[in-house]
């Protein structure tokens, strides 16, 4: 292929083009996640999480790729990728050449994607690291490995801001500028076992890649004006313990 | 479908999985990766396994030839080298190989060689046991699948 191997799918024939031109147009319904880790096996497994969730995925290895897709890559702002609907970017932290918190700063910068919710991943649990990626607007933090409960969990919240976004431009009563996708449910301080999952349930252990799913439909009475479920109620602001608890997930992960 | 012969190979693929994740071989997140499988992605699994252990394979070669002359060592190389095995073992749920990793990141730490070299050899013995292991573990769900069973869900927690 002209362009290598910077894209990766276990199944060939759904691999997206890098280049940032998409071979059909998404539904806007449709939950677009851009995944960026230079490991391949962790790049075939989150985007099987994500896909497994429901989303539609472009998965890249490299921070200057993703940028590249995202057309952040020149100077000058490309009027083109105003169209270009990515509704999530996760990122490793460790990687080389550009980190993931690196990645996070050019994305926030950016006029065209600083909206978009940006979840950093790493195998190491850092306070300070985490903390740094939380203030320069990180939505979460996860902890590698990967599980399905924690996918699911942000695929919750995404859920609720892109039914937000593209119809109801509200805010919350509370001063937060994010909207409620930005707590993880305010559990047990440590272990957040499969089994405690929301009981939202979005029915995504749907078997092929592709379900005919439109979750946002759950939502559609007044979702701002009552907690959705148990799990979202803002109890506390963004800047608090909700963040730490996740932290402490895996305390013996190394 | 012969009802007697899927139960007995189930029973069999029940054992050895179990006894695999006893023996410290596999760890939760290898049950994490079998969720992600299903009718329409039978060979997930296996696939992403098989590309973790070229992932081994290719690691420790370079690893290897950085850790072969003594007054020449890149230990930072090397470190990256296991950083990403230990990564990638730990997404796969490669408990053995993951451990080694540990101890083998320490020695490149303090710039220990033979130590490294240890940790080298016991992680190349332990990714190749392991694929041995999940091989046959592979066969069996194979034999349950043309005999018409299905794969049993084996919850370890």
């Amino acid at each position: 292929m002209a362009r290598d191997g910077g894209v990766s799918c276990l199944r060939r024939s759904e691999m997206m083009n890098v280049g940032g031109i998409e071979s059909a147009p998404l539904d806007l319904d449709e939950v677009h996640v851009l995944a960026v880790d230079d490991s391949l096996v962790d790049r075939i497994v989150i985007e099987r999480l994500l896909r497994i969730t429901s989303c539609k995925v472009t998965a890249v290895d490299s921070g200057w790729r993703a940028l590249e897709f995202l057309g952040l890559d020149n100077e000058k702002a490309s009027a083109e990728f105003d169209s270009l609907k990515v509704d999530l970017i996760i990122t490793d932290y460790c990687m080389p050449g550009m980190t993931g918190y690196e990645l996070l700063k050019k994305i926030k910068e950016s006029s065209n994607f600083k909206e978009v919710p940006v979840v950093i991943m790493s195998s190491e649990n850092v306070l300070t690291r985490i903390d740094r990626c939380l203030e320069e607007g990180a939505q979460d933090f996860l902890l590698k490995p990967v599980k399905l409960a924690d996918v699911k969990r942000l695929r919750n919240h995404l859920t609720k801001d892109v039914k937000l976004s593209n119809g109801n431009k509200r805010k919350l009563p509370d001063d937060s500028d994010s909207v409620i996708s930005s707590l993880p449910p305010p559990s047990s301080p440590l272990t957040i076992s499969p089994e405690s999952s929301p009981p939202l349930t979005i029915s995504t252990e749907s078997s092929d890649s592709s379900p005919q799913l439109s979750p946002v439909e759950m939502f559609s009475t007044s979702p701002l004006s009552s907690p959705i479920d148990d799990d979202d109620v803002l109890t506390t602001s963004p800047e608090e313990s909700p963040i730490r608890r996740q932290m402490m997930r895996s305390p013996g992960l190394d | 479908m012969n009802t007697t012969v899927v139960a007995q190979l189930q029973r069999q693929f029940q054992d050895y999985i179990v006894s695999l994740y006893q023996q410290g071989f596999l760890d939760n997140q290898f049950s994490e990766l079998r969720k992600l499988q299903d009718e329409g992605t039978p060979d997930f699994v296996s696939e992403v396994v098989s590309l973790f252990f070229d992932d081994c394979s290719k690691l420790i070669d370079t690893m290897s030839r950085s850790l072969e002359r003594p007054d020449n060592v890149d230990f930072k190389q090397v470190d990256s080298g296991v950083h990403q095995l230990k990564g990638s073992s730990s997404s796969v749920g490669a408990r053995r190989v993951k451990n080694v990793c540990i101890s083998f990141k320490e020695c490149c730490h303090v710039q220990n060689r033979e130590g490294c070299l240890r940790c080298l050899q016991q992680v190349d013995y332990e990714y190749k046991m392991l694929k041995t292991k999940l091989q046959d573990l592979f066969n069996l769900e194979q034999q349950i699948l043309q005999a018409g069973g299905t794969i049993p869900q084996v919850d370890i927690n």
